[in-house]
């Protein structure tokens, strides 16, 4: 079933100049592969149309189940000459958990996926009473 | 096996103290490092030399110093950190003034050599183009406007200043994680190409340069539950002969190290996790393991190393020009509707009033302004409040002021039920960076390591 990386992800971003750099990191390595098979460079380019008027390069870190996003002309200019009040990008981590993936829904148990919400399984489907 | 214990006292310029303290008196370390640039610091520091020749250093570095050096220098505890911004002389003689008023002699090494703003036409004329390593625009485009050059160096002038004895040491533009693999390969005595070594040092260095921020600081995970955050610890990391760290906070204090927490740093701002390039080593970062090793401890290993680059990056920035900006906010109901009717008022006076702007950027605080049109579509009616902030860029300070202007009078004359408007927006200079790439053969015959003693 379709979700939003929110309910799945950690993600923190970065800049150099006006690069965005963002991480996605997955919680276990079947929804890594999840990730992998989803969330192409090409997705997130799609994404963020409006916000980075460049390319997207993709890299995979495999030892901590993450793929990296780099996103040129992303900020508007780069930190110190862009207009906007997320000149650094520091948000960018969260805008990429809007992106939403096909999950098989066997991934989307409590024992696999940790809390993202103090408000608890926020973005999932209701669990399953056995 | 032998090790090192080293802290990361700060993140940047501006950030807490109090951290680096817990380290020195709890953290059981044998150097504390400081990571006070960042691209922007450069550029402020220029401007602060401009008006006080002996400024262009981080002003924070005195009352670090009077608060760290009382607890470091009776135990042993060397301190680096890279504070010296464009005149780290400077900072040596802040150092020394707090010194003699802590009635403490010591050694104090300074590194020089980064700063190439002076050299830029000797540069050229061997052949250094320094082109914008991005899009390869030649830097005559920018080189009347530069604010600051300055050459990344690597942690070996950093050891060398240790090898001489400093108890401080105070650099310009060196890396961020070079303020740690500097002491690490110093105390450790590892080979310079021992290139997975290297990249441990400088992988410890990457992940405590941040200091926060690797101990639960911007944590996208559970952040809700993290302890203490009111008094968060910073890191700490134990480096072992085998390249392999452990990441820890010293006890007592707030935050979490966990695999979670570790993870989010570890990728922070690196490009290719396969090719980190520094300039003491490429680090590939596509091994690294991270394991939990009991409660805030995490353990590091599985990084390799490559030889480093023939090239050194350089960073320039020059003046691009100005922004003006205002800000106002609108009440419910239909508090998004009034702050469009707003911009579109504010935008039609730009024209009006013939305001040179380069570009106009319009967000609506509250809704869209930090994923302007990921932003999902709300239901207006549950808006309680929404602010307008318009941004302009201007070629001139006195043009930016224009758009300030603009805002005060719409607390009479535009939408209804306002708040918020604070008086008008300082204007802020523009700063545009010109990353550039220079052979190490010009540069590194000019670093400069000087020891000496004070207080």
């Amino acid at each position: 079933m379709e979700v939003e990386l929110r309910a799945l992800c950690q993600a923190r971003s970065g800049d150099k100049a006006d690069r965005s750099d963002i991480s996605l990191f997955a919680p276990n390595p079947a929804v890594y592969e999840v990730l992998r098979r989803e969330v192409t460079a090409e997705r997130v380019r799609e994404h963020f149309r409006g916000l980075v008027a460049g390319e997207v390069r993709r890299y995979e870190v495999p030892g901590v189940l993450a793929l990296k996003f780099v996103l040129d002309r992303a900020l508007g200019g780069g930190g110190p000459s862009s207009l906007r009040i997320d000149n650094l990008g520091k948000a960018m981590g969260s805008a990429i958990l809007r992106l939403r993936v096909d999950v098989p829904e066997e991934l989307l148990t409590d024992a696999a996926l940790p809390p993202r919400s103090p408000r608890g399984r926020v973005g999932l489907p209701p669990v399953r009473r056995a | 096996m032998r090790s090192v214990r080293i802290g990361g006292g700060l993140g940047f310029y501006g950030d807490s103290i109090r951290p680096a303290l817990d380290i020195a008196e709890r953290g059981d370390v044998r150097y504390i490092a400081f990571d006070h640039l960042a691209e922007l610091t450069m550029a402020i520091l220029e401007k602060d030399r401009q008006r006080d020749g002996a400024a262009g250093y981080t002003k924070d570095i005195g009352p670090l110093m009077r608060e760290l050096l009382p607890v470091t220098h009776g135990r042993g505890i060397r301190l680096v950190t890279n504070a010296g911004g464009i005149h780290p002389d400077g900072a040596r003689a802040e150092v020394a003034r707090v010194a003699r008023e802590l009635g403490i002699r010591l050694r104090v090494g300074v590194v020089r050599g980064d700063d190439i703003r002076p050299r830029l036409a000797e540069l050229r004329a061997a052949g250094a183009e320094l082109r914008h390593m991005d899009d390869g625009r030649p830097l005559e485009e920018v080189v009347d406007r530069l604010l600051f050059a300055n050459v990344y160096l690597g942690s070996r002038p950093i050891a060398q200043a240790l090898e001489a004895g400093a108890e401080v040491v105070i650099t310009g533009r060196t890396t961020d994680a070079a303020q740690f693999a500097g002491p690490i390969v110093h105390e450790m005595g590892w080979a310079w190409d021992d290139w997975d070594r290297m990249a441990a040092a400088v992988l410890v260095g990457h992940l405590l340069e941040c200091a926060g921020q690797v101990t639960g600081g911007n944590f996208s995970g559970d952040w809700w539950n993290l302890p203490d955050m009111d008094r968060l610890g910073y890191p700490v990391a134990e480096v072992f002969e085998d390249g392999s760290a452990i990441i820890t906070k010293p006890p007592g204090t707030g935050g979490r190290v966990s695999v979670d927490t570790v993870k989010e740093q570890l990728l922070y701002e690196v490009h290719d996790p396969s090719r980190y390039l520094t300039p003491d080593v490429i680090v590939d970062m596509t091994g690294v393991r991270l394991e939990d090793a009991g409660p805030d401890r995490v353990l590091v290993r599985g990084v390799r190393g490559l030889p480093p680059p023939p090239t050194l990056k350089v960073l320039m920035g020059y003046a691009d020009g100005f922004m003006g900006v205002g800000m106002m906010g609108y009440a419910w109901p239909d508090a998004l509707a009034k702050a469009r009717m707003a911009d579109r008022i504010v935008r039609a006076q730009i024209a009006r009033f013939g305001i040179q702007a380069e570009e106009i950027h319009t967000s609506y605080l509250g809704y869209d302004s930090l994923h302007g049109p990921l932003a999902r579509p709300v239901d207006e009616e549950a808006l309680n409040e929404v602010y307008l902030r318009v941004a302009v860029r201007t070629r001139t300070r006195e043009e930016a002021q224009k758009l300030g202007r603009l805002f005060p009078p719409l607390a009479l004359d535009g939408p209804p039920f306002i708040g918020g408007l604070s008086g008008m927006a300082p204007v802020r200079e523009l700063l545009g960076l010109w990353p550039a790439l220079v052979d190490r053969s010009l540069i590194e015959p000019f670093v400069q390591v000087d020891v000496e003693e004070v207080g």
